[in-house]
């Protein structure tokens, strides 16, 4: 078993990380849209998508069936499925791997909900470390604009309902995310993210991402696919 | 006061779980089950309330992973994984509750099995010790233990080589003969070596039942009588009712009714 930092695979892993609202999924997929239209072979990853866990979180989501540790179980049997059977191979194949959220979700969701910071960290000690791993920071109140204006109401988990922090969804959200923002301030420096100012307007964010990433795909010229 | 192997889940709380954990492990086909139920039988008719449970039983997980194993495509890490979660999901919501009312939980299997499983698999022993640090410490973990030679004719003679049983997602071979001896031999390695780390109590499981079970019954006995005896935390009843037990009262002298017990198991 390869830990964190041990594999030596040809392909690259470029991961998006922040806040809901904080823009991530939509810089994603531009990148992803230039990966694509400049030859690369790439393909994206989701959060919480193996289809053999998948049902299983969705039942214990909707039953409110998950405690903080089982919900953090859960989610990391996930990622091992999406790794082991996904990301790890694919990664070998040379192919430019995206992935919406990763470790560092869990690490900031699962200290949020009171697990031990140092066990999480061990529990996803078999993932692959990202070439690089972009970290949209936006201040708590433009994320929850940006949200309310898209949509209406919280998920029970997502609001971090299940901690008690209050019986108002949209205040126990705030405090929760809240919670989750101080986490990944945290993160910055023990996982070297690569902080993006998620308040510019999206097509700077764009270049800088695209700049960045580039210059960690000039010397892989294999990973592009074949005309 | 229980403790556990250094971390401590959330909300869960340790200075108040006044019952017994009692684990049986050992490999497969040592005669773990048999065991379970005349000690349960044995443990309610001294009016002990017992919780019997086992691994992958748990309302979260415990069927996904039957189906899941059912396709084979399960990676080690995820297998692993999953079992953690089922594993954790039984000890919140019915370990904790039942030892907090009172009860002796006697749980065929324990973590201890699960980090065996996951060491015969390649993977990293200082990873799967610390994801398992949340569980408890038991009161007592009685390793029922039986060398690969004698464990082949109970296999052959009573359901057969299990694909599971068998390492089938370990070895390529065809022969289930070849892979459940390379498999089991394996694991009881890594038993042995968890037997020593965690001062398991160590049992010859190729006794006759009856006198297995006498060995389990005087050591659970003195465990017992030792400081905070399990009936002296009267369970609330609506803690009991909230984790879904039952209490079965009337206790009863020991000795005979033990021999008794188990000599119907034995007949049947």
């Amino acid at each position: 078993m390869k830990r964190y930092g041990e594999h030596r695979i040809p392909g690259r892993l470029f991961v998006v990380e922040g806040i809901d609202g904080s823009g991530k999924s939509t810089q994603l997929t531009l990148l992803h849209q230039w990966l694509k239209a400049e030859g690369f072979g790439v393909v994206f990853s989701e959060w919480n998508s193996s289809p053999l866990v998948k049902d299983t979180t969705k039942r214990g989501k909707k039953k409110q069936l998950l405690t903080p540790a089982t919900f953090s179980l859960i989610h990391a049997t996930d990622f091992a499925d999406r790794t082991e059977r996904n990301i790890i191979p694919l990664l070998k194949a040379g192919a430019v791997v995206l992935c919406d959220r990763y470790i560092y979700t869990a690490f900031a969701r699962d200290v949020a909900r009171g697990m031990d910071p140092e066990w999480t960290r061990e529990l996803y000690g078999f993932a692959v470390k990202p070439t690089i791993a972009f970290y949209y920071r936006v201040p708590l109140e433009v994320a929850m604009k940006r949200i309310s204006d898209a949509r209406a109401g919280f998920k029970f988990y997502e609001a971090g309902m299940d901690l008690g922090l209050s019986n108002d969804p949209d205040e126990s959200f705030r405090l929760f995310q809240g919670r989750i923002l101080e986490q990944y301030e945290k993160m910055i420096p023990e996982f070297g993210l690569t902080v993006i100012d998620a308040t510019l307007p999206i097509e700077s964010q764009q270049q800088q991402m695209r700049q960045l990433v580039l210059s960690k795909l000039t010397q892989a010229r294999q990973l592009r696919v074949a005309p | 006061m229980k403790e556990t192997y250094g971390v401590v889940l959330p909300n869960m709380g340790l200075h108040d779980l006044v019952g017994k954990l009692i684990v049986i492990e050992g490999t497969d086909g040592v005669g773990r089950s048999t065991q379970m139920r005349m000690l349960k039988e044995w443990l309610e008719q001294e009016g002990h309330a017992v919780l019997d449970t086992g691994l992958t039983r748990s309302g979260l997980v415990g069927k996904s992973i039957k189906r899941a194993k059912e396709g084979h495509t399960l990676g080690r890490i995820t297998l692993s994984l999953f079992y953690a979660t089922d594993f954790a999901d039984r000890l919140e919501n019915e370990i904790v509750p039942a030892l907090r009312a009172g009860f002796v939980v006697l749980t065929d299997r324990y973590t201890y099995s699960l980090i065996a499983r996951a060491m015969v698999r390649g993977l990293d022993p200082a990873w799967i010790r610390n994801i398992h640090r949340f569980a408890l410490k038991p009161d007592a973990v009685f390793y029922l233990r039986i060398g690969v030679d004698d464990l082949i004719p109970r296999a052959v003679f009573t359901r057969g080589f299990d694909y599971w049983e068998s390492g089938i997602d370990l070895y390529s071979t065809e022969d289930m003969y070849e892979s459940f001896r390379r498999y089991q031999t394996a694991l009881i390695e890594q038993f042995d070596k968890l037997a020593e780390e965690f001062q398991f109590e160590v049992i010859d499981a190729r006794a006759e039942p009856h006198a297995i079970f006498q060995r389990l019954r005087t050591a659970i006995e003195q465990l017992l009588v030792s400081p905070g005896p399990v009936q002296a935390a009267a369970p609330p009843a609506e803690v009991a009712a909230a984790a879904g037990l039952s209490v079965v009262p009337s206790p009863i002298s020991i000795g005979e009714r033990a021999e008794r017990i188990a000599e119907r198991h034995e007949k049947a």
